[in-house]
């Protein structure tokens, strides 16, 4: 069994002091392995992106992290500001979802790949230089050597998050955290960027952690999946264990409302109501109100996480379970 | 080559082009005002006293009988040194100061807010009269008091355009990397945040020649018989009904050298807008 690089623990971010304090993420824990893609999938205001952001401390003002996020033996939670940007950037980074906003309009784009080396690594100018353009390769982008002095607005959608991805690969990182890199670009362009995360991470030996809401992109990309529910993990497990018999309600509601070509016509379901807002998070387990198998020990009661490498907190798993998956067959790819 | 960099001037907006025209003039007869004044600015010519123009004194002579044309273009020497001088050390020191305010947020910036409520409650010409009749008159201390005025203005500015940066995703980016603060604030987020601040530059030279001239008239700046246009136009007020021009001329400059800056403020501000 080798020894997961990153290992997260009982993970929270509050927002607000005192009474007024909300937890936008909620005992969350799991662990990354080397070479691992993990998806992290939830609605709206589940807490994903916030507990991505968590792991790097990356949260706005007002915002605090509790819990242990361990790496290489040390805690990112309570590294000192010069520690914790030496992990930043260069052993984990980051690529966001608005490739649009997320580059520096007024500077050119050598300029923003080979700040990261100047942060990271001792290469001198030649190597820098060296280095960017081989970057640029890397992540696919044509004609480098003269692209690499245009500004981030002569660049498409598309290109833009190659850009970052370059910048966020350049010192060499064992783990990218993803947010939502595709959500912002066309369904052929998302298909294109998620390829190239999975051939960086095959050549480059680095774990992905992916966060979306997109479970089309999780069946297709991710290793192992991890479901969010108001600020808590729901189920975890291995992409194809869960697709096969989801172990939460609520899961199972969220693989039911894909659309699947090739099978027999059938209704899509949806989960009824909304997703509770943090100040109102219910009783018992948080999904029951919209659970079509809550039962009174869901509204008393809140559950654990539960079982050996597929695991969930709901109740009422062997329901669920008998119930069987919606997903007719096999989502290779979308 | 050439051909490019004539397009790319045909390209710019009028406004800079002009202003930018005006403003070079301007710089080079400050810079070499001998070679432009046909006479000795401090020259006394007791014959042709208040003589008005001719052709040999084209802008007429003042009650010393000084050449009032060579007077108006060495003046350019002292003017175009009080637009840059005394708007540089507000520029700087209030942009940095605006963009660490602006970044750090809080208490910091609460502190600041009241400082320059304090300091926006006078009005600008009078807060600096006061600060120059301490200080004592003359172009240093004038500067000093303007700079002591000025840089929150700057300030005000930046902090307001870099607490919008700060929230956009690439300063997010920037923390990602593992990049110092210092270097968010100022290698990412100020470029971003600094075209306001440049604009209003531009008019604040403007501004800044009316105010050193404002005080060269009330005799707290620059001081006779120095050829400043404020000073000048002070020297005329007694003679406005009989020798218009000892007054007129120097205010034409001022006028002049205002539109320059002010062209090119305009013209800067819709090329960096362009630019995003």
């Amino acid at each position: 069994m080798t020894e997961p690089i990153l290992s997260v623990r009982n993970l929270t971010a509050t927002f607000g002091q005192g009474a007024s304090a909300l937890r936008a993420v909620n005992e969350v824990s799991f662990d990354v392995m080397p070479g691992e893609v993990l998806g992290l999938v939830g609605e709206s205001g589940s807490g994903k992106s916030v507990t991505l952001r968590s792991l790097l401390r990356l949260l706005p003002v007002g915002g605090h992290v509790g819990g242990s996020v361990s790496w290489h033996g040390k805690d990112i939670v309570r590294m000192t500001d010069a520690e914790l940007r030496a992990v930043r950037g260069g052993q984990i980074s980051m690529i966001f979802q608005e490739p649009m906003t997320a580059l520096n309009p007024v500077l050119p784009v050598r300029v923003q790949i080979e700040e990261n080396l100047r942060a990271h690594t001792q290469l001198d100018r030649k190597g820098r230089n060296a280095r960017a353009k081989e970057l640029m390769d890397l992540v696919g982008i044509p004609d480098s050597a003269r692209r690499l002095d245009e500004f981030p607005h002569q660049f498409s959608g598309g290109m833009r998050q190659r850009v970052m991805i370059a910048i966020a690969l350049a010192s060499d990182p064992k783990l990218l955290l993803a947010d939502e890199p595709t959500t912002a670009l066309d369904v052929t362009i998302q298909d294109q960027i998620l390829n190239l995360i999975l051939d960086l991470r095959d050549e480059l030996a680095m774990s992905v952690v992916l966060v979306t809401h997109d479970l089309g992109v999780v069946a297709a990309t991710c290793d192992r999946m991890a479901v969010m529910y108001a600020g808590r993990i729901v189920e975890e497990g291995d992409v194809t264990q869960v697709f096969a018999q989801p172990r939460h309600a609520y899961t199972r509601g969220l693989l039911g409302s894909i659309p699947q070509a090739g099978t027999e016509r059938s209704m899509l379901l949806s989960i009824d109501g909304t997703p509770p807002g943090l100040a109102a998070i219910p009783q018992g387990c948080a999904f029951n109100p919209r659970c079509d198998f809550a039962t009174d020990i869901c509204r008393r009661t809140r559950p654990h996480l539960t079982g050996d490498g597929h695991r969930a907190a709901c109740h009422n798993s062997d329901a669920v379970i008998a119930a069987g998956s919606p997903v007719k067959k096999a989502l290779s790819h979308v | 080559m050439t051909v490019m960099s004539v397009s790319r001037l045909r390209r710019l907006p009028r406004a800079f082009v002009f202003g930018a025209a005006i403003l070079i003039a301007s710089v080079i007869v400050a810079t070499f005002p001998s070679a432009f004044a046909p006479y000795d600015p401090l020259a006394m010519d007791y014959v042709n006293l208040l003589a008005p123009p001719s052709a040999a004194h084209p802008f007429g002579t003042d009650n010393f009988g000084r050449d009032v044309l060579s007077r108006v273009i060495h003046a350019y020497t002292i003017d175009m040194q009080i637009a840059l001088f005394a708007t540089l050390f507000p520029f700087i020191f209030g942009t940095i100061v605006g963009a660490i305010v602006g970044y750090v947020g809080g208490v910091t910036e609460s502190i600041f807010g009241r400082v320059v409520d304090a300091v926006i409650t006078f009005p600008f010409l009078v807060l600096v009269i006061a600060i120059v009749s301490v200080l004592g008159p003359g172009l240093i201390n004038m500067y000093i008091a303007i700079g002591v005025v000025g840089w929150v203005f700057y300030a005000r500015i930046i902090a307001a355009e870099v607490k919008v940066q700060k929230r956009l995703d690439y300063a997010d980016a920037g923390r990602a990397m593992g990049y110092t603060h210092a270097r968010i604030v100022f290698r990412h987020l100020l470029p971003n945040a600094i075209t306001p601040a440049v604009v209003y530059w531009m008019t604040d030279m403007a501004l800044a020649i009316l105010l050193g001239s404002s005080l060269g008239y009330l005799g707290l700046g620059a001081q006779p018989p120095a050829a400043e246009w404020g000073v000048q136009i002070a020297d005329g007020k007694n003679f406005m009904a009989t020798a218009w021009w000892i007054s007129v001329f120097p205010g034409f400059a001022i006028v002049l050298t205002g539109l320059g800056f002010s062209l090119l403020g305009d013209g800067l501000a819709e090329i960096l807008r362009g630019r995003k």
